[in-house]
């Protein structure tokens, strides 16, 4: 390994840190019982024995093993890898924010619940929906809140029978995993040959025994359900409901809003169109917006402001509960926010333009060396598709994206959605300029021409990382999860 | 192309069912093996349970997918594979000779509506 | 006109457009029929510059009030060495997505195996995740681990000490399942154990434990993944991952699953998020482990490296088959967890345990010989305490006086259970944090109240 285990470098004895020494009054302290012997911890954890200097070494080097944002183009399809702004991240350091304890009397928090209920009034104007909850910690724990309010909603009104859930067969597979989580049955919607919702099999799915059609527009092949408002009326006339995966939203932020798209609950993913940072896997953010049917279901406590100030209202009787320990990842709420103020609306509705006019570009300037089955006139990211270049040369998406890294790209999403084989889906966000699309559109185009008269140096890429392509089959067969 | 064989029947899930005397022998067919890949890990049902026809009643994990395996026919688990355990890959090789359960106590009416050879090699030509 | 963020220039986007075939920027979203496309953008506020936003920001700070905090009840303020915010701030730790592509995240793979390791050494468990949202959606993942581990179970037994919005979260997700929680109640202060036997049938899962309590006393669970096993139900103890430095570890109490919130370990109070959940099983449950595991494995030429594994398990494979939802997890907090423990080591967190619990002990000690308040139980406890007071007036007078010398005095528990028999309890959390000076601010605050 390139760089050790921390656990490897320890040599016994060695501190990193030190507290200051216990001070209190002698007497007390000798005579301060130690816990009863059955409830003592007895076994050593090992933890590394390092310096100070050994860990920033150590975390140093792994960072210059990893590759965010701040390195290079990072065109990974319906992850949205914008720019972090370093303001937000400034202002999530303030001192004023970060040592602020939650069950602090909020005659104290004023500043922080302001922020949160202005992020809500924005985020309802934004998306057209009427109020929301900021709690949901993560985009599927918005998929979770939102369909636990759809079934509380349909059980108050003792419509019990709404046991399924209509999903389109392109969707992330968070979507029907967060509704087989709340309990519902899932039903795949197909595709027509656009790509979008086929409205004879969802005519034929829809009865009353659906609860809600749980869809994303754009679709996962970045392309917009032109159908949508025939799509929410079908919907309701059986007395379903519309659920938004709010993955998509930096392609229509400013131009369109999912309330007037006949969308009853929205959720949103802050560490995607608000340019929270993905921090390697979160945390992440996933505040769900609805409308007033659903709004009394939201869960408590609900922020709101009297004439004393902004309070927490436990209240409400039909609302699902909890469901996370406090009121919602605030540092990463508070991140949002500042892209709000920084952006306008004027900015966030430039945001989404430029997203698109982005996808639109690298998608015209591939088309010749490559398949984009839905066509190029795409929304913020396109789906290309290498099954010929499978069958001609045995190169797969996976392998293009490996040659990608050798270059300094991360790969797009590969593999997804599954409705296109050998699928690779380009998102290149608006943070990037034309130079450096430019510059990616060559690489790649090269890589394919490549693969053509060479494929198996393609096959055997990535050669510039610490590693190559790992046995994935080894890592299960014989596991190793911990030192 | 896979590989279907004359004398089992199948179920639309991918699954075989070999008939030997009062047990039933049950494993995937050469279709569901070929979409996993490598198969990594079987998990094996407990003994003695009894599973109705279309329960979830093992599954087959490769590195990339995972597939639920649905009981084709009712019937209580009298054996379980062992083999598979360390080496679920068998699947792979001979998925036709590598059961992964046996049934005991099973419903003929529920052998009776499973295809036969025919009948399923007509259904893959569909999917 | 340039707006944050975006690079383009007019002459960009005139190049741009030719080469897709458009001439305005308005034809990009043509496929939006008038009824939905918007005519003006969202009604919010017009866009700022970096000062004026900051300005903005520091107005609202200044309504936020800093105190001395005597908060606990999940929150907890310790000390955090500056390793910390420095190595996590590192751009591409910060600014990177999940390591999918493994070549290309040796580092943060490697971070996270260094995570998972560290949480099976402090809970004497086999195997952890690379971390969950929080402790309470901790619970809710053991839950749904336990009722997919047995066939037909569909109770899991709840302790009735365990953190209020623990259970309310809890109670939240059982909601519309068709799975049952099943309260074991609590006598003195801790849950009683010696109701487990009548509670305990073939429908239950499981049933899930929390030490320290919500009264920051400490439980015995000796014998209980015994009778669990009997009946095939298992059991998950709930920690704060730095007790563990002090009182007896899941594993060692034979459970089967270990949960809790690492935000004792590394992360600020940030007004209760982000925080940092983690699960560590026993090897045998492996495969229902939720969220995402880091294993280490070989390339072709034989070097060792780290990759993202049994991705089976999660929902991008299952889908509706998974037994969790989990995608994002909260990567950059169990970062932030790891630089941590990787700084304080086995030695620094049983000193941090040790510092917490003797100054807890200083303030509990001195705080009982006040007329008006005592302490409500006399049980063993780590580094919080509960006080009741003898009338509502007093207290209130209490928390005032206090809050004039800048100190939260504590948290009432009535916040937490919204019940009017728990307004008179005071939760008062105590950590290596507190000055010898502040603790003798407290009591000589709390003397001039209560005489």
């Amino acid at each position: 390994m390139r760089e050790p285990l921390l656990i490897d470098q320890s040599k016994q004895g060695r501190k990193a840190y030190c507290y200051p020494p216990l001070d209190l009054p002698k007497g007390f302290s000798q005579a301060l019982p130690p816990l009863p012997k059955s409830i003592q911890r007895e076994q050593l954890a090992r933890l590394p024995e390092v310096s100070e200097l050994d860990v920033v070494r150590h975390f140093t080097r792994l960072s210059t093993m990893a590759h965010g944002v701040d390195n290079g183009m990072y065109p990974l399809g319906s992850c949205t890898m914008k720019y972090n702004p370093k303001l937000s991240e400034h202002i999530a350091k303030m001192d004023a924010f970060t040592k602020i304890h939650p069950l602090q009397d909020v005659s104290t928090t004023q500043g922080s619940l302001s922020i949160m209920f202005n992020l809500l009034e924005d985020l309802s104007s934004i998306t057209g929906m009427k109020w929301g909850t900021l709690q949901p910690l993560a985009g599927a724990h918005g998929e979770y809140t939102g369909l636990k309010m759809v079934k509380a909603y349909f059980e108050k009104r003792g419509e019990t029978g709404r046991t399924k859930i209509l999903i389109p067969s392109s969707a992330h597979g968070t979507n029907p995993a967060s509704a087989m989580v709340n309990g519902f049955e899932v039903l795949s919607i197909e595709a027509n040959e656009k790509g979008q919702v086929d409205l004879d099999d969802l005519e034929a799915k829809l009865d009353d025994s659906v609860a809600a059609v749980m869809m994303t527009n754009p679709n996962t092949l970045g392309i917009f359900e032109q159908d949508i408002l025939i799509i929410s009326k079908m919907v309701h006339a059986h007395g379903a409901m519309m659920y938004y995966d709010g993955a998509n939203m930096n392609a229509i932020l400013g131009m369109a809003t999912p309330g007037e798209m006949g969308f009853d609950v929205v959720h949103l993913n802050l560490h995607k169109t608000f340019a929270t940072p993905h921090g390697g896997g979160g945390p992440g953010s996933g505040p769900v917006m609805v409308n007033d049917a659903l709004r009394p279901f939201l869960p408590k406590p609900d922020i709101q402001l009297t004439d004393s100030g902004y309070v927490l209202d436990w209240e409400s009787e039909d609302s699902i509960g909890k469901v996370s320990m406090f009121w919602g990842n605030f540092l990463v709420l508070l991140r949002a926010y500042v892209y709000i103020l920084r952006m306008g609306s004027e900015g966030l509705r430039s945001a989404s333009a430029h997203a698109v006019l982005n996808a639109n570009y690298v998608a015209k300037r591939l088309a010749d060396v490559c398949e984009i089955p839905y066509g190029t006139q795409c929304m913020h990211e396109f789906v290309i598709s290498l099954e010929e270049y499978r069958q001609k040369y045995g190169i797969r998406a996976q392998d293009v994206a490996k040659a990608l890294i050798d270059k300094g790209y991360h790969p797009p999403t590969m593999y997804f959605p599954s409705l296109v084989s050998e699928a690779l889906m380009i998102e290149p966000t608006e943070s990037e300029s034309l130079e450096t699309l430019e510059a990616f559109i060559l690489v790649f185009r090269s890589i394919l021409a490549q693969a053509k008269e060479d494929p198996e140096y393609v096959k055997g890429a990535p050669y510039s990382t610490p590693v190559g392509r790992l046995d994935e089959v080894k890592a299960i067969k014989e596991p190793n999860l911990r030192y | 192309m896979s590989k279907v064989i004359e004398n089992l029947r199948y179920s639309k899930d991918h699954e075989w069912v070999r008939i030997e005397g009062d047990l039933a022998y049950v494993g995937i067919t050469d279709h569901a093996q070929q979409e996993l890949g490598e198969i990594v890990f079987v998990e094996l049902p407990p003994l003695g349970e009894r599973y109705r026809k279309g329960e979830e009643i093992s599954t087959v994990e490769s590195v990339k997918a995972a597939s639920a395996i649905i009981n084709p026919i009712e019937g209580v688990v009298k054996e379980a594979n062992e083999d598979l355990d360390g080496s679920p890959e068998l699947i792979n090789e001979d998925c036709y000779t590598h059961h992964l359960y046996i049934l005991t106590s099973f419903s003929e009416d529920d052998y009776g509506e499973l295809l036969d050879a025919e009948a399923y090699q007509s259904y893959l030509e569909t999917l | 006109m340039i707006y944050p963020y975006i690079p383009h220039t007019d002459e960009d986007r005139k190049i741009m457009l030719e080469a897709i075939g458009l001439s305005s920027m308005e034809e990009l979203f043509s496929g939006l029929s008038e009824d939905i496309l918007l005519s003006d953008s969202v009604p919010i506020s017009q866009g700022r510059t970096e000062d004026e936003v900051q300005r903005m920001i520091d107005s609202i700070a200044q309504r936020n009030v800093r105190g001395i905090p005597f908060l606990g009840c999940g929150c907890y303020d310790h000390i955090v060495p500056s390793t910390v915010e420095a190595l996590s701030s590192l751009p591409s730790f910060v600014t990177a997505y999940t390591p999918y592509q493994a070549e290309m995240s040796q580092g943060l793979l490697q971070a996270i195996y260094e995570f998972q390791s560290m949480v099976c050494e402090i809970t004497s468990m086999d195997v952890a995740n690379a971390s969950l949202y929080d402790g309470a959606n901790a619970a809710t993942e053991a839950a749904s681990l336990m009722v997919s581990a047995k066939r037909h179970a569909s109770v899991v037994l709840v302790s009735s000490t365990i953190h209020p919005f623990t259970l309310q979260v809890l109670q939240t997700w059982a909601k519309g399942t068709g799975r049952t929680l099943r309260l074991v109640a609590e006598k003195d202060g801790v849950v009683d154990l010696s109701l487990l036997p009548s509670l305990l049938d073939a429908d239950c899962a499981g049933l899930i434990v929390q030490s320290p309590n919500r009264y920051g006393l400490l439980e015995s669970y000796e014998g209980v993944a015994e009778i669990l096993h009997e009946q095939k139900a298992l059991l998950a103890i709930s920690n704060d991952p730095l007790s563990l430095a002090m009182q007896k570890s899941p594993g060692e109490w034979g459970a089967d699953v270990a949960i809790g919130d690492t935000q004792s370990l590394g992360l600020p109070l940030a007004y209760g998020g982000p925080s940092c959940g983690y699960m560590a099983v026993k090897e045998a449950l492996l495969r229902k482990l939720p969220g995402r595991l880091v294993g280490m494995s070989e390339d072709a030429k034989g070097r060792k490296g780290f990759t993202l594994t049994f991705q089976a398990r999660e929902q991008h494979i299952k889908r509706e088959r998974a037994t969790s939802n989990i995608c994002s997890n909260h990567a950059l907090a169990a970062l932030m967890t790891t630089i941590h423990l990787s700084s304080l080591g086995w030695d620094g967190m049983v000193e941090a345990a040790n510092q917490s619990y003797a100054k807890a002990h200083y303030l509990a000690y001195h705080l009982a010989q006040l007329p008006g308040m005592t302490l409500v139980w006399d049980k063993p406890f780590w580094c919080e305490f509960p006080l009741v007071f003898s009338d509502p007036k007093r207290l209130r007078k209490f928390m005032q006086e206090l809050r004039n010398e800048g100190i939260f005095a504590g948290v009432r528990l009535s916040t937490l259970t919204r019940q009017v028999k728990d307004e008179l309890v005071l939760l008062v959390a105590v950590t290596e944090k507190r000055s010898r000076e502040e603790l003798e601010l407290y009591l000589a605050a709390a003397r001039r109240v209560m005489k």
